[in-house]
Order: structure tokens, then sequence, then C-alpha cells
């Protein structure tokens, strides 16, 4: 193992690795204080994040890997976690395991132990084991394993002090040699020889494993590490070639190496598991059984979870009234002030008129009306995660995206796209099969995201919600959006069979699901954090990407050329596409001027219309409603609008997050494209109706 | 020959052989199902497709086509 005499100034790696699914993440956080997001399914952490913490004189810094179940690469997560481990030679390895799944996690803990010594082993979620009767003897797990173990409950931030003190132990001394599983004397008689051959580092069982079970992916990676291909090096293949002939004569063959190697693994796992667990009573999920199973039911599944869809947008539209009537009223009262102190001051008039009339105006109406339906939604939709609830929705629906020839994982990453597209890409990466990773990526913008919510409320509750009572208004508004994102996955479903069949053939891949256990999330936590992180982003967002838009506009507004403003050129110019799409060239512009951020559509839709008036105060929701029909606005323009605002481009974020992802320009454009195609299509096709009848 | 599929409900049975080959049977592996592993048919989804099975104290999904694969002793 490496030598651990490090420099006072050196900083200390820690890498820190688990399963998916055992609160690896709220143990990076708890280390390193860094409010990062985790939910409860597994794939969630996607890249490999960093922290620091500081313990005694030393500094620790902490790479939070992907959940793996193995080290053998199936999926793009599990050879980046691999490949940390194995080539970056972290100082330490803390791997996190579920304390109520011990024996399954062990099957990890055996592999990393095979790579380094110097670990941990951090049982978490002790008290959920506690709660359900599991009894774990760690003094003893310590002694077989020969490594540090420590009990934490990383939520309630309980052991993280040990853990600290261990890393910090463990970073500054050789470790012993820890458990080491030993399989059949064939297998170890030759991994001695390979051993022999291998002088490119001293990891040399590991290796002499991996390159007799003949792992492609691992071997790839070290000779790009070395530089030079490791299978062309005639002293090793020699020593392989003899090794690979005398376990066939003695009836292993070559193919059968790996798999013999895995069954050992998990063989030990369960003689040490059943060393050291004592159960109190079998049926410590009873609960989580009998909630799965009204869950999953074949009556009430698909039901229960369109009503919890609903509960939440219904809290979303409710609950953002009362903020947005206070935020109105407030920029109203403020406006008046600040148009005063430009008065006293001398402001030159155009100045003014741009600042009360472009920038104040919109970026008021932004915040007032954008922000209180982000900052609800945010959080419940964070509470949702949390609670593990995700995956039942996978489950229920893998059916139906197997008939579309992608799997229940695209389901995934298709919920994470209601909070943010640009996560929803990103987490595509739990998807194993690339071709099925494209079409969740392509089609991830078919549902709405936080930042088009807004608009899709405000939109259908002037206008739709409008011909009901007062008391239905809410529910009528939430059931239109409700529709809306059923479309989108509608669409979903659709294109991505349409896809299958043509630009990415293929049919659908292997899929198994975990189902972790229901955790009970820390609500008041949760929602603090949510609403102030997510009030924090908008409000920054309103001011960065809000503001210098509002600028624009409002020059090309009032700059004229001939006889009409730029605006109103730029408008003109789109108008009879816009018309043939049921909506107007305004709110076109506003579209495509809104590709930073879907929330600025609206506003920037409705600065336009407004340019040419000196409308001091912030416009409430009524009044906008007077606005939009002044300016030609009907019923149909309001369905059109939301449905390309559902189906157009990605917003920037999401496309770079796209190239980023699939670094294929090709790809990005066709994630571009798509969506807008399809959207200006509907919108035609809805024109068409509604002019019919 | 009885297969995953064909195990009840609540049923606990012991896998006997795994009929995969390459990266689907390494995954399996690596959830630990090998043979003399004992699975427990939980529930079932809304369309009957995938089942939720008991392994190893966690709860994994597997889909019917993959479970007539996995032949049970």
């Amino acid at each position: 193992m490496k030598q651990k005499k490090k420099h006072k100034n050196e900083e200390i790696t820690v890498a820190l690795s688990g399963n998916p699914n055992v609160g690896k993440s709220t143990v990076f956080n708890a280390l390193t204080h860094l409010k990062q997001h985790t939910g409860n399914w597994s794939g969630k952490t996607v890249e490999t994040k960093g922290g620091r913490f500081t313990f005694k004189d030393k500094s620790f810094y902490i790479v939070d890997l992907p959940g793996t179940y193995s080290l053998l690469s199936d999926s793009k997560e599990e050879e980046i976690a691999r490949n940390f481990l194995c080539f970056e030679n972290p100082d330490t390895t803390v791997i996190v395991a579920d304390a109520t799944c011990l024996e399954r996690n062990l099957n990890l803990v055996l592999q990393i132990l095979e790579i380094t010594d110097n670990a941990i082993l951090c049982l978490n979620l002790i008290d959920e084991a506690t709660k359900k009767g599991i009894k774990i003897d760690d003094k003893k797990l310590s002694e077989i394993l020969n490594i540090p173990v420590v009990l934490t409950s990383a939520l309630n931030k309980s052991g993280i002090d040990n853990l600290k003190k261990e890393i910090y132990k463990t970073s500054l001394k050789n470790n012993e040699k820890t458990y080491k599983v030993k399989y059949n004397e064939l297998i170890e008689n030759a991994i001695s020889s390979v051993e022999g051959a291998i002088n490119f580092t001293e990891n040399k069982r590991f290796f002499a494993l991996k390159l007799l079970d003949g792992e492609k992916s691992i071997i790839n990676s070290v000779s790009n590490k070395l530089g030079f291909d490791i299978l062309e090096s005639e002293n090793i293949m020699q020593v392989l070639s003899k090794e690979w002939n005398d376990l066939e004569k003695n009836g292993i063959k070559k193919s059968e190496i790996c798999e013999i190697c895995a069954k050992k693994i998990i063989k030990d796992a369960e003689r040490i598991a059943t060393d050291v667990i004592t159960v109190k009573s079998e049926n410590y999920n009873e609960r989580d059984k009998k909630i799965d199973k009204i869950l999953t039911s074949k009556k009430f599944g698909i039901p229960i979870m369109l009503f919890m869809l609903t509960i939440i947008l219904y809290i979303t539209v409710k609950g953002a009234n009362y903020p947005s009537n206070l935020l109105f009223n407030f920029f109203d009262f403020l406006g008046i002030y600040i148009d005063k102190f430009l008065k006293i001051i001398h402001t030159p008039r155009i100045l003014n008129d741009m600042l009360i009339n472009g920038v104040y105006r919109t970026v008021s109406w932004v915040i007032a009306v954008m922000l209180p339906p982000m900052a609800i939604f945010f959080p419940l939709f964070t509470l949702f995660e949390d609670l593990g609830v995700l995956p039942r929705i996978a489950f229920n629906l893998d059916n139906v995206f197997k008939k579309a020839s992608t799997c229940g994982k695209q389901c995934l990453t298709m919920c994470m796209g209601l909070g943010c597209n640009s996560v929803g890409v990103m987490g595509a990466r739990i998807i194993n099969s690339p071709r099925e990773r494209l079409i969740a990526i392509i089609t991830n913008s078919f549902v709405p995201c936080n930042g088009k919510f807004p608009t899709l409320i405000a939109i259908s509750s002037i206008f739709i919600a409008s011909f009901f009572a007062p008391k239905m208004q809410s529910i009528v508004s939430c059931i239109s959006v409700l529709f809306i994102i059923l479309l989108g996955v509608f669409v979903t479903l659709i294109v991505s069979k349409i896809l299958s069949k043509t630009l990415l053939k293929g049919e659908s891949s292997h899929f198994f699901l975990e189902l972790p256990p229901y955790r009970k999330p820390k609500v008041f936590d949760i929602i603090y954090r949510s609403v102030f992180d997510r009030t924090l982003f908008v409000l920054s967002r309103a001011c960065m990407i809000t503001a210098p838009c509002a600028v624009i506009i409002w020059i090309f507004a009032n700059t004229t050329i001939g006889s009409t403003s730029v605006l109103g050129y730029l408008c003109n110019f789109l108008n009879p596409i816009g018309t043939i799409m049921g909506i107007d060239g305004v709110i076109l512009l506003a579209f495509i001027l809104g590709i930073p951020a879907n929330e600025i559509v609206l506003p920037i839709a409705l600065m336009c219309y407004l340019s040419s008036s000196s409308l001091l105060e912030v416009p409430s929701l009524s009044e906008m409603s007077k606005i939009l029909i002044a300016n030609g606005w009907t019923v149909k323009t309001a369905i059109c609008t939301m449905v390309f605002s559902l189906l157009h481009f990605p917003c920037s974020t999401t496309l770079l997050t796209i190239y980023k992802e699939t670094k294929s320009l090709k790809w990005t454009f066709v994630s571009f494209i798509l969506p807008t195609v399809i959207g200006f299509t509907l919108c035609t096709l809805i024109n068409l109706i509604f002019c019919i009848f | 020959m009885k297969t995953l599929a064909d195990i009840r409900i609540n049923d606990i049975s012991a896998v006997k052989n795994l009929n995969f080959t390459g990266s689907k049977k390494r995954r399996l592996i690596d959830l630990g199902i090998i043979p003399g592993t004992k699975i427990q048919p939980v529930f079932k989804s809304p369309s009957g497709n995938l089942t939720a099975y008991s392994i190893r104290k966690s709860i994994i999904a597997i889909r019917c086509e993959d479970a007539k694969n996995i032949i049970m002793s």
C-alpha cells in the first residue's frame, strides 16, 4: 500500500463509497456542511462531488462517489466510482452501509477491501435498524474485517464526530492487512503466479484477479493510465495464458472465473452477516409492505399517484396566492418611492423610464408571480423524493415504458425533470444502456419543469379558471396543469417509442430496480432549506437574467427605425408564424428570448404588450387578464401558449447540460429541435380545431 | 422446471440456477442472487409485469421475463 507519511500541509483525500441509497450523501453533508440535496432512490448522486472538513490539525478533501452495488462496471456511475477507488489512490475510503440490510452491502465492502486496506465501515441508518429490531455486533464485525466500524445516523448527525476521528486516525497510519476473500485453491494459485508478473502497481492481488477474469473495462482503464496496452505485454500474456490453460484443465473455464469469484464474495458476505446480525423478528418491514401493497395495487396504485401529484399542484396554486399578493403590494409601494427618489436626484427621464417601466416592473413581476409557486413546489417535490415514493412510481409505470421500448428508470429521470430539466438530464446516468440514456435525455424537456409551472398556473388561472365559480378556480387551475403534465408524459412515451424505431433503434434493456424502505424525512429541515435555497436561486436569476433582458426589450421598444420600433419589427416578423400556431408574434418572441430561463417568458410578453404604455404599477393577475385580452388573447391563445410552453426547446442551462452529458452537437441539436417541432405541430393542430368549430 | 415467475406471493424458495449470461448475470450476482439464495415475492405491479422480491433483506423489482430465467429448486 502507499506510504502514508503526509506532510503537515498536504490535504488528505477521502473517498466516500457505498451501495446506492444508503445515506451516503447525508453522511457527506454532515461531514462537510455542504447543503446538497439527496433523494431517496437508487442512483441519486450521479457525479462526484467534493467537499472539505478539518479535524484537529488536518484538512480533508472528501469525494462523494456514485452509489454502486459492486465494482464490476455496468453503468457509467459504477465505472466512475470504480476508477476513482482503483486509480486515484485516496488516503482513506469510507464505505457507507445501510445497517438495515448489511448483508448485501457487505458485498461492496469485501470488494473494496480487495483494493485497499485503508478503509472504514460506516454503518448508517442505525436508528432505523434499531427501530426494526436489528442488532449488529459492530465490535465483532470490526474484528472480522480488521477495519474500524463506526455507527452513524447521519440524518440526526449522530456518530459523525466519531467518524471524523476514525478518518483522522486511519489516514495517518498504515492500516494492517484487512479481511481478504480467499477463493478456491486453483484460483489462488493462479493469482499468485500473475502477481509475480505485475510491476505497474503495488496493488498486485487485485489487478492479478482482474487480469485473470478478463474484466475488459478495468484493463482498458489501466492501459489508459499507463499509456500502453497491458494485453500487449508479452510477459503478462505469457503468465496469463499458462494460468488460463491450467485452470481449464482443472475444469474452470476462463469465462467462469469472474462469476466464481463474485459468488464467493456473496457467500463470504452471507457468512459474516449471519455471524454479527441478530434480528428480533422477521417481520420488521410490515409497515412498508402494507404501504407498498396499496401503492402498487391494480386498483389504487396509479390513481393514488395521480392524486398525490394533484395535491402537490393544488397546494402550490393555492399556497402561492397569499405571498403573491403580499409581494405585489410591497412592490407597488416600493415602486412609488423609487420613482420619487429617481426624480429627486434628477435622473434623466429616459433612464427613469427604462429603470422603472423596464427593469423594475419586470423584475418585480417575476418575483411576485413566479417566485411563490416555485418556492412552494420544489420543497413539496423534494419531500416526496426523500420519502422514497419515486421508485414506486417507476415500479408502477415500468410496463408502459417497456412498451415504449425504454425502461422504468426513464420514469425516474422524467420525475426529476419536474423539478428541473437539467437535473433530469444528468440523472439519466443511472440508465445503463446508452441508447436508452440518450432517449431519456432528449425527452426530458417534455415534462414541465419548476420554471414553467408559474406560467402554466398564471395562464390557466386567467383564461380557464375564470369560467368557473371563484371557489373552484384553484382546483380548475391545478387540474389544467395536471392535464398539461399528463400530455407531457404521453408525448414522452410516444416520442420514446418513435425514437426506438428510427434514430435510436433497439429494445428495452434489462431492468432491476431496488425499492428502498420508506424513510421519514426531516420535514421542517427540508421545507426550510428548500424554500430558502429556491428563493435565493430564483431571486438571483431574476436579477441576473430578467433585468438585462428587460433593459434590452426596453431599448428595442424605444428605438424606432422609420415609424416602427425595433420591437415592433421583431413582433411583426414573427407574427405570421405565431398566428399559424394560434399565438402571436409577441408570445413567440418571448419564448425565444426566454431561452435563458423559462420563468421569464410571460413577464417578457407582458413587457412587450405594455411597452407603449407608461403604467407605473406592477399589474396584478386580474389586471394582467385585461392587458392580455386587450392584446387579442382568447382561450385558444391560452391553450396554445400552454402547450408550446410545455413543448419547446429546452432552456440554455439544460442545453448546456445535454451537451456535457452527450458530448455530441448532433444530439444536443436534436434535443433542441424535436420538442420545438412537436410543439409547433400540436399548436397548429389545436388552432385548426378551434378555427373549424 | 420451476422458475421465479412461478413462485406465489409470500412463498419462500431457493435459487437453483441462473439462466443468463454476461452483464445481466453479473448484475443479478451483485444484487446477491446466486444458487442457494432465498427469495420471497412480496407484491406485483398493477400491470403484473414487475414483481418485487425480498432478497437478503432488501426489496428488488424484477421483470417477469427475467424471473422466468431464474430457476428455483
